[in-house]
């Protein structure tokens, strides 16, 4: 007997790529601005990062109906948090809580891809990669989504830091400045939408040229959010439609 | 209100149509330390005077933020109005989440007193023993709310409740008419001079008040120590000064409603010698 296929399905992926990469006391954390549905574009200009704390930023693909209801979620509870603590929840916690609420749904998922990027208690930068039912880590540098298997192993030639077991133990943070960290997130998405028709178009700009004007107007975006002592700053790199 | 045989239970009715729990339940808002609140188009202020038990303790938390855009200060049993404000809270966010809109103050007014009016009608409850000053502000602009144990609720200008409140109500009904066109400078001063009406003379410091405001563009939150204790310290040192310090910012606001409030400013100070304090 052939196996039996459901006529409705309650996911859809629509798509998208995310990048944290954890510094010594920054953190990046970038995601296209393209969401889609099969071969459609249903949108290029929206956002997958959302702030959850002050020293804590989500970047999410997949599907986004479940994101959204992930992300109201894990504010609600960050002001139930900050009620009865009266402080802001830190990134570690932020993790955790994220994990839980994952795995509550464990026998219906939320189809979200999720990427926590922040600064930890001591303000050295942190990433928390998962699974869709909250399997969790806390890793220097991590991508999910349709481009993640494109970026990530281009991240570990990048970044990847020699065996855990060797002493001393070696900081899973990378040693490279907040520019610099910049710069490689713009690298990683340049080469995974050459490859990848869910992740945003993209034209290399060289570093030093500030965001181009008039020759691009609308079309997808790359959004950077960097996360450091100074408080958080988003930026948006504009991409070319195709 | 004398003990009698008709307020063992609150689903008691006495021949005369009362129902004594209810009634004893607002003593207890009586007993507890003063809340004083006001409110012009724009802001609302909330104070409270800090009791604590002892010198080696610290005082009791009388101001709950309930949301960006609501604060309430309660008066009474304290612990009553904590968990009053967690359902305040938790009220606020269920609301945010499904309509991702600010929960409009009346809306969570209503509900609160129709939770204190079930425990006016249930045996085996007892009503709350704690009124609360709510603050917030919503599309149609300022509110301050007087919730009660009974499940009453009023809307004011400006209302004080607990002990020795009775002297921040004259103080106020003198001035609430200028309170509308207030600026938030004038509110807080007139918020602390209300408290001050309550301590029978003893000096007013920061230690012993807490002062929060929310108001258009800013959301609730408690004024800290040292801002309280400059804001103190700039409307006790005189009386005179007060005139043209205040008339600048009520010419902002304008009208003659302001330099009404500024010239009763003046006088006031002169005044607080010869007025009666209430106890």
């Amino acid at each position: 007997m052939t196996k039996q296929h459901p006529a409705w399905s309650p996911y859809d992926n629509n798509g998208g790529t995310c990048v944290a990469i954890a510094g010594a006391d920054y953190c990046v954390t970038a995601a296209d601005t393209r969401m889609s549905t099969g071969y459609s574009i249903l949108s290029r200009d929206y956002s997958k990062i959302i702030k959850l704390a002050d020293k804590c930023v989500m970047a999410s693909s997949g599907f986004q109906a479940d994101v959204k209801a992930l992300q109201k979620l894990l504010a609600a509870r960050h002001l139930i948090y900050q009620h009865q603590h009266n402080k802001q929840m830190s990134c570690p916690a932020m993790g955790q809580l994220l994990s839980n609420t994952l795995y509550y749904k464990r026998f219906f998922p939320y189809y979200s891809f999720n990427v926590l990027g922040g600064l930890d208690n001591e303000g050295k930068g942190c990433v928390y990669t998962y699974d869709a039912v909250g399997s969790y880590e806390r890793v220097g540098y991590s991508s999910q989504g349709s481009g993640s298997t494109l970026i990530m192993p281009f991240l570990d030639n990048q970044l990847k830091s020699p065996s855990p077991l060797l002493l001393p133990a070696q900081d899973a943070v990378t040693p490279l400045s907040e520019a610099e960290a910049v710069d490689l997130v713009k690298t990683c998405f340049a080469s995974a939408t050459e490859r990848d028709i869910y992740t945003a178009s993209f034209f290399l700009f060289p570093p030093s040229l500030p965001l181009c004007d008039g020759i691009f107007v609308g079309g997808d975006k790359l959004e950077i959010v960097v996360l450091n002592k100074d408080g958080i700053h988003r930026e948006y790199m504009e991409l070319r439609k195709d | 209100m004398f003990r009698n045989q008709y307020d063992t239970d609150v689903t008691t009715w006495s021949p005369a149509g009362r129902l004594f729990q209810v009634e004893y339940a607002m003593e207890a808002v009586k007993q507890g330390s003063a809340a004083i609140g006001l409110r012009s188009k724009t802001h609302v202020v909330l104070g409270c005077v800090n009791k604590a038990n002892s010198e080696l303790s610290s005082h009791q938390k009388k101001i709950f933020k309930v949301d960006d855009h609501i604060g309430v200060a309660i008066a009474g049993l304290t612990a009553d109005g904590r968990v009053l404000s967690r359902y305040m809270r938790s009220e606020c966010i269920n609301y945010s989440y499904t309509y991702e809109s600010p929960l409009p103050v009346g809306r969570l007014v209503v509900q609160l007193a129709d939770k204190a009016q079930v425990c006016t009608q249930r045996s085996w409850k007892r009503p709350y023993g704690v009124g609360l000053l709510v603050a917030g502000l919503d599309e149609k602009g300022a509110h301050l709310y007087y919730n009660c144990p009974s499940g009453n609720y009023f809307e004011y200008q400006a209302f004080a409740i607990g002990s020795r409140s009775q002297a921040a109500k004259t103080y106020l009904e003198r001035r609430f008419e200028n309170f509308s066109e207030s600026t938030r400078e004038d509110l807080i001063k007139d918020a602390l001079m209300a408290i001050r009406e309550t301590l029978q003379g003893e000096t007013l410091k920061s230690s012993i008040c807490t002062v929060a405001v929310v108001g258009a563009g800013e959301p609730f939150h408690i004024l800290d120590q040292e801002t309280v204790q400059k804001l103190i310290d700039s409307f006790d040192i005189a009386g005179t000064e007060e005139g043209p310090a205040a008339a600048p910012d009520s010419a902002a606001e304008g009208g003659s409603a302001a330099e009404g409030g500024a010239a009763s400013e003046q006088g006031a100070p002169a005044d607080e010698g010869v007025a009666p304090m209430d106890i």
